[in-house]
């Protein structure tokens, strides 16, 4: 099986795995790291939102052959602490309810405050609509983004 | 995360140097106990003073790992500062450990306050006794107990030893006011480690040397495996494995989840696809209305519907299968270790795990030990036991640990789904618009019935708690056919509640605009009457159920007039004990609403934690939208057709409306909360696409 070396959380990562295996995969099985999830497979629920260069990627749908030798950052090593903006949003708002979405939802929301540091309803829905949560989060995701942003700007 | 057997064994060793509490939950868990007469551990106190509440329930979003601890936590007069929690295995400690049927604080409201109270007034006891002072002098408040005289104090901790040591008191005085804990909106225990990736669902888990598994299972419904070819996925990388491991199913077993998927792909087999291979939804629609009425079973009346003269309305209502699709798929890691075997299992059923695995694999259910791991949503498809079979069956076979997973297409085809209903209604006005006859047929098969358990008086099981009728008209009749489909059937958010609402509100809209009244002072006029219904064991009140609707108008603003393009319905129902109300509105474009706001108000008894009960409708609106709107689940030659969120489409925040939740205060324990605002959301909704376009919906989804 091919060799491959990236970047997670800060640390460089060797695994040896087929050059189709999604990231997803990756992380969860071969890295041990959970957090990112597993939800459609398809690239449509965004579950497994993770960073590669800093860019919001579906980690499902990225075989490990491109995302080699890139910086990947998943939801342990968005911030050293747990103590990311949105993360301490997300506990002041009582976010989740199941909880299972919310690492994607954070990376997501990450992504955005990074290009839009005080976004409008309409885009912080715009950017979050492709994230799926079933237990209906959506309002307190959109407070939680607020609250991160210091507000609307 | 921590387990039953740790937390029965610290319970145990808390026996011997700090206090335990134990009760008896009433009726089944007495049989079952019969053998066990080991005491019930809900509560252990250290003498360090560590404070730990067992949750005996799946925590599946619903927050039961906060609100349960707090019940018992209040009677205790504990600082809420310290409560750690446990969560239990299947057990039989502690009851019917099955969570559903907005079930949870229900249920358990009684035994947890009792068993807080009963630690309460034996550290007061042991506190007395220490200083050699008159009891009454004394009070436990935030892990303390008190001597107002003297105004000396001893921790928990400090006098959990002499607790464990005094009787337990039978019946200790319950609060029925001045709560501390109770009522307030407390942050949930399990946000942190929900929004840094380390909380542990089933699909986390992991146990050395486990291996990694999925199933290929017939997509035929009833279909089984006629013949197969191992040969190309058994050379795929990784691959320990590929067997039957039942009739309907193969199992393929690799060292990666992903490895264990494409080598699935590899795998060739050809399917007996048995009875049902030319199934379509339009033959099971025409099952619906074809069935024979002659065996419908009135399952409530009042008065006699068949001699009422007026002007009679009639409308039918359809609803199709539908799909819980919980965020987190399927999944279980059994390890089967010869004499016993272990499951971690996202389940809302462990002790149905337990029992069914066991005989399974040859083992007595005293040797199956199931986990309950947090589940990434349930909705009551964890209600089946099917991930722990598959895996423990698995386990078996290849005598190692191992974690099966079920992707999102195996989710949506081999589920259990709500079932499909036909609803005839006809009622009888009299000069005034009025209502003087309501007959409500509901024709469908039955999750129970299918599942093989009784009837209750001939109808579906669940029909007591979720198949009410609260308008006293004077002549009134709900009737059953009980019809069969080989569809496997699953209780779904809601179950039975969200098809009888949608017909039934949707109806009441329709003999509101019959009478020319406007909708909700029709609905009001029917409930104006303080009348007690009795229906099965439960009585329903009509003044609670008029409140929900009085309430939710009145922050809706009803009365105002909206502006223009914009329309309000409403709908109320009462289901699981409780009573709910939604206004919501509407705008239309291209003749599909767009739902811009709902207003919620529900009784529900005593509010545990108002932010947990906010959540709660949060979801139930989000649901119960989804399933108005989209969810449909259509058989086309013998199979489900929808596989991934593409074809089966959730709600997402560009069409997530302003929800709006407001709380009847009230004393009344607690009763139903997760389910009971999903049924009158779909109805409300059809209701002001009414008021928008005079058009009437009688068939879900409403975007079909």
């Amino acid at each position: 099986m091919p060799n491959y070396t990236l970047q997670v959380n800060g640390s460089e990562k060797n695994v040896n795995v087929e050059a189709d295996t999604p990231l997803l995969w990756v992380l969860r099985d071969t890295l041990e790291l959970t957090g990112t999830k597993f939800g459609c497979g398809a690239g449509l629920c965004g579950a497994c939102s993770v960073h590669v260069n800093g860019m919001l990627t579906r980690s499902c749908l990225t075989p490990i052959s491109q995302a080699a030798g890139k910086k990947i950052t998943t939801i342990e090593g968005l911030d050293a602490n747990s103590l990311h903006p949105l993360q301490k949003a997300w506990i002041a708002e009582d976010v989740p309810q199941c909880g299972y979405c919310q690492s994607g939802q954070i990376m997501a929301a990450a992504a955005l405050l990074a290009k839009t540091p005080h976004p409008t309803d309409a885009q912080i829905t715009e950017s979050m609509s492709a994230n799926l949560c079933r237990c209906g989060t959506y309002d307190r995701i959109r407070k939680a983004i607020h609250r991160a942003a210091g507000g609307a700007k | 995360m921590t387990f039953s057997r740790r937390a029965f064994l610290r319970t145990s060793t808390a026996a011997a140097t700090g206090l335990v509490i134990g009760f008896y939950l009433p009726s089944r868990a007495r049989a079952e106990d019969a053998a066990a007469f080991a005491p019930n551990a809900y509560l252990s106190i250290t003498p360090e003073g560590k404070i730990t509440i067992v949750v005996a329930r799946s925590e599946m979003g619903q927050g039961v790992r906060t609100s349960l601890p707090m019940i018992l936590a209040e009677e205790l007069e504990a600082d809420w500062k310290q409560i750690e929690i446990e969560q239990a295995g299947a057990s039989n400690l502690f009851g019917d450990q099955t969570t559903g049927g907005s079930a949870s604080v229900r249920t358990t409201w009684e035994p947890m306050r009792k068993a807080g109270a009963q630690a309460r007034e034996m550290l007061i006891s042991a506190a007395a006794q220490q200083w050699n002072v008159v009891r009454e002098n004394c009070k436990a408040e935030n892990s303390f107990v008190v001597h107002a005289v003297s105004g000396r104090k001893l921790s928990y901790g400090n006098l959990a030893t002499a607790a464990g040591k005094l009787p337990v008191p039978e019946n200790p005085p319950l609060k029925t006011s001045g709560y501390k804990i109770v009522g307030k909106p407390i942050p949930r225990l399990d946000t942190p480690s929900k929004v840094n990736g380390s909380v542990v669902y089933g699909i986390d888990f992991r146990v050395p040397e486990m291996k990694y598994a999925v199933l290929a299972r017939c997509e035929t419904i009833g279909g089984k495996v006629a013949s197969f070819d191992a040969g190309a996925a058994k050379q795929r990388p990784g691959v320990s494995f590929v067997d039957k491991i039942s009739d309907s199913a193969i199992a393929v077993v690799a060292d990666s989840t992903w490895n264990a998927i494409k080598a699935r792909r590899a795998l060739r087999v050809i399917w007996d696809e048995g009875p049902n291979k030319d199934l379509d939804s339009a033959a099971i629609s025409k099952s619906l209305h074809d069935a024979d009425e002659s065996k419908a079973v009135k399952f409530f009346s009042a008065g006699d519907v068949t001699n009422v003269k007026g002007k009679k309305i009639e409308a039918a209502y359809e609803l199709p299968f539908m799909a819980h699709a919980p965020m987190e798929p399927g999944n279980c890691t059994a390890h089967f270790r010869g004499e016993e075997c272990e499951v971690w299992a996202p389940t809302q059923v462990p002790q149905d795990c337990r029992d069914t695995i066991a005989p399974l694999i040859g083992l007595k259910p005293e040797q199956v030990k199931v986990n309950i791991t947090l589940l990434g949503g349930g909705f009551g498809r964890r209600l089946e036991h099917d991930y722990a079979v598959e895996a423990a069956l698995l386990s078996k076979a290849i005598n190692a640990p191992v974690k099966i997973t079920w992707t999102r297409e195996d989710d949506m085809r081999c589920s259990t789904y709500r079932p499909v209903s036909l609803h005839k209604l006809s009622a009888t006005l009299d000069a005034n618009g009025w209502p003087t006859s309501f007959t409500h047929r509901i024709i469908g098969p039955s999750i129970n019935g299918q599942k093989g358990s009784q009837p209750v008086k001939g109808v579906d099981a669940d029909f007591p708690d979720e198949a009410s009728f609260i308008y006293p008209i004077p002549n009134v009749s709900l009737e059953y056919v009980m019809t069969e489909t080989p569809v496997p059937l699953g209780w779904m958010r809601s179950v039975y509640a969200l098809q009888m609402a949608f017909a039934s509100e949707s109806f009441a809209d329709e003999l509101a605009a019959a009478a020319g009244k406007d909708p909700l002072a029709y609905r009001l006029h029917l409930l104006s009457k303080d009348t007690d219904i009795q229906y099965f064991d439960a009585t329903w009140h009509t003044a609670r159920l008029r409140a929900v609707l009085q309430f939710a108008a009145e922050k809706a603003g009803w009365k105002t007039p909206l502006p223009a393009g914009r329309h309000r319905g409403i709908a109320c129902f009462g289901c699981f004990s409780s009573y709910a109300a939604n206004v919501v509105e509407v705008s239309m474009a291209n003749g599909e609403p767009r739902v811009h706001r709902v207003v919620t108000a529900i009784d529900c008894g005593t509010v545990v934690n108002p932010n947990i009960l906010d959540q709660q409708v949060h979801s139930a609106v989000v649901y119960g939208l989804a399933n108005a709107l989209r969810a449909q689940i259509t058989i086309e030659k013998g199979r489900v057709a929808q596989a991934n969120f593409n074809d089966y489409q959730p709600i997402r925040m560009n069409e997530a409306p302003r929800i709006e939740a407001h709380f009847v205060s009230s004393t009344e324990p607690p009763s139903g909360a997760g389910e009971p605002p999903v049924p009158p959301l779909a109805p409300a909704l059809c209701n002001a696409i009414y008021a928008a376009t005079k058009k009437r919906i009688r068939a879900l989804p409403i975007l079909s």
